[in-house]
């Protein structure tokens, strides 16, 4: 058998059974239901959304729900499910962005790491180390005060605080698929350490990485709300629930579900990726759901 | 041992001096002229040179560097370009009361977090697991922002029972500032003691199936006197470790939820920094909070080797 077709390989990203066991978790059906909707609500905003959130008209201010509007109207009169629908874009494309940058950079020297062990993994650990020191919220703060606030800001804030993440967690499993001996075959084969890395330890590794995607993802949907509600992060016009929270909490005594809704929608956004996280680990690494 | 501390420490070093070259760096030179920043761009060219020389920056970026530094280890952070008056003051001002609000936030954190992951471990699998663990997972997923926010509205706008914000002064009322602080800090430590309850329960589920567990029973122990006196400690390394993160997560987390509840704090004073431009208080308050988190993470690394004597110098 050749190392490329080893079964290790292909067995690590997709366990027999997967989708049967999936259907029967319910942290992983939960957690898939919610994050879909989440989605579903940014791709329908692009289609559809009750009202322009976008439209202000000061007679209709803070009504609260009814059939017109279902969750009511803010400050400026605006259609909260509205604002919610598209809010949801921000917190994924930020979400996205800032893992795929933590993802691509962090696994990257995650891998290097691992690969040429010694003095280059002691750097880049002690780089992870270094970063540690940095919050996303403090990265955040000096960006805003040499360039000014922005969405931009915030992505790239979110996603250094996310590469030491990815890097540990690369390194970690990386070494540890190092050590298996279908490697060790492949070696003997003759084939480079680069080679081994592409078509042998990182699909070994992708599951990992898939589970911390989520949990990631919902680390930054948590933080792009953070700075938006400073407002460090999306600036208006965009509607962001962060946003939505801080101009809520000027109106707290006469319209207090305004500052309801976004909170529970953030609330549900994260619960729903930290639940599929949860459940994809069970189910992606049998080992480890049955020691819990 | 002492290889151990030495290596720790030359790291601990490094990581300072590494977070200061990237703060001046980031700060005071990819700006380009920091006195054009803090004047703005409408100033005049002439008071934009004067501030220059009088800020001196117009002195090459190594030899300012040279002068934070060696004023930092003196206690001498420059003057406030907004408030004329030395940074020194203005932070330890501000951290009289952002120092005790974090501690009462990790003081509550702890508390809730070691009750409940002991409750939830004692009774596995069973409904108040569950149920804990439930609660947990709901915990981790709000915003503490969100939750500060949700605490106002209960507290202070149906119930009345405190003040929306702002923070009275040690001075006066010392009772009443406590007060005020208590829910920013309920506010910061649900989330972490959400985090912490499930790390205790899986240490604490941990070490109960290690052997020594059934040797204290055995010999008559009682389950409660067991888990507190057996399980606990031996659950605490993992425990401590992620408390040490923890903070970090802690201290960037007064920095919001000094917003929410106007409290004049170091997260406070940097947004005010910021509006005003004020990168000399701006660097020294991110320094500020960044040393922190480092020597928090160094005792806990200190602390580890105190509590569990196999920790050697090769296994960091």
């Amino acid at each position: 058998m050749s190392p490329q077709s080893s079964p290790a390989t292909s067995a690590a990203v997709t366990p027999p059974g997967f989708l049967k066991r999936a259907a029967r978790h319910p942290s992983f059906v939960l957690g898939g239901v919610l994050t879909a909707l989440l989605i579903l609500a940014a791709a329908l905003s692009y289609a559809w959304t009750p009202w322009s959130p976008y439209e202000v008209d000061l007679s209709l201010k803070l009504q609260g729900p009814s059939w017109q509007h279902w969750l009511g109207t803010d400050t400026f009169g605006r259609d909260v499910a509205s604002l919610l629908l598209v809010g949801a874009r921000s917190s994924i494309a930020v979400g996205l962005i800032a893992v795929g940058i933590g993802i691509g950079l962090g696994t990257a020297l995650g891998l290097l790491a691992s690969a040429r062990r010694g003095w280059t993994e002691e750097l880049v650990m002690r780089l992870a180390d270094f970063t540690f020191a940095f919050p996303a919220i403090l990265s955040a703060i000096m960006l805003t005060a040499v360039f000014g606030a922005g969405m931009v800001n915030s992505i790239i804030a979110i996603g250094i605080f996310n590469i030491p993440t990815f890097a540990r967690v690369t390194r970690a499993s990386a070494n540890a698929v190092w050590s298996r001996e279908f490697v060790l075959a492949a070696r003997a084969c003759g084939r480079s350490t680069w080679q081994i890395t592409r078509d042998h330890v990182l699909p070994n590794i992708v599951s990992v990485l898939v589970v911390q995607a989520t949990i990631q993802f919902a680390l930054a949907i948590l933080a792009e709300a953070a700075l938006s509600y400073l407002g460090l992060g999306t600036q208006p016009p965009q509607p962001s629930w962060g946003r939505m929270l801080s101009e809520a909490q000027s109106m707290l005594f006469q319209a207090p579900l305004l500052a309801v809704f976004p909170g529970l929608a953030i609330a549900l956004a994260v619960l729903g990726l930290n639940l599929l996280g949860d459940g994809l680990r069970d189910l992606l690494d049998p080992r480890l759901a049955r020691k819990r | 041992m002492s290889l151990f501390l030495f290596k720790r420490f030359l790291t601990f070093l490094a990581t300072l001096v590494g977070a200061s070259v990237v703060i001046f760096t980031v700060l005071e030179v990819l700006p380009g002229n920091a006195a054009q920043m803090l004047m703005g761009p409408d100033a005049a060219p002439e008071a934009v040179a004067a501030l220059t020389t009088q800020l001196g920056l117009d002195q090459p970026a190594l030899t300012r560097y040279g002068h934070w530094v060696s004023g930092m280890l003196q206690g001498d952070l420059g003057n406030s370009y907004t408030y004329s008056t030395p940074v020194l003051e203005l932070v330890l001002e501000r951290l009289a009361l952002t120092v005790p609000l974090a501690l009462l936030a990790m003081l509550i954190t702890t508390v809730i977090a070691l009750l409940a992951g002991l409750y939830a471990a004692s009774h596995h699998n069973k409904a108040g697991d569950v149920g804990v663990m439930s609660l947990a997972q709901i915990g981790i997923a709000i915003p503490n922002f969100w939750f500060a926010i949700l605490l106002i509205l209960l507290f202070s706008v149906h119930l009345k029972w405190f003040s929306a914000g702002g923070f009275p002064g040690w001075e006066d009322e010392p009772l009443e500032a406590l007060k005020s602080l208590l829910l920013p800090a309920l506010s910061l430590a649900v989330v972490q003691a959400a985090i912490l309850a499930r790390i205790t329960r899986s240490a604490v589920l941990e070490v109960m199936r290690e052997d020594f567990v059934r040797t204290a029973r055995a010999k008559g122990l009682s389950r409660r006197a067991t888990l507190w006196r057996h399980v606990l400690r031996n659950a605490l390394i993992p425990v401590i470790t992620v408390m040490g993160l923890q903070f970090a997560n802690l201290l960037a987390g007064t920095i919001v939820v000094e917003n929410v509840f106007f409290l004049p704090g170091l997260g406070r004073l940097i947004f005010q920094s910021i509006a005003n431009r004020d990168l000399i208080v701006v660097r020294n308050c991110v320094m500020l909070l960044a040393s922190m988190v480092v020597v928090v993470n160094f005792v806990v690394d200190l602390l580890y080797a105190v509590i569990d004597p196999r920790v050697k110098a090769s296994d960091i």
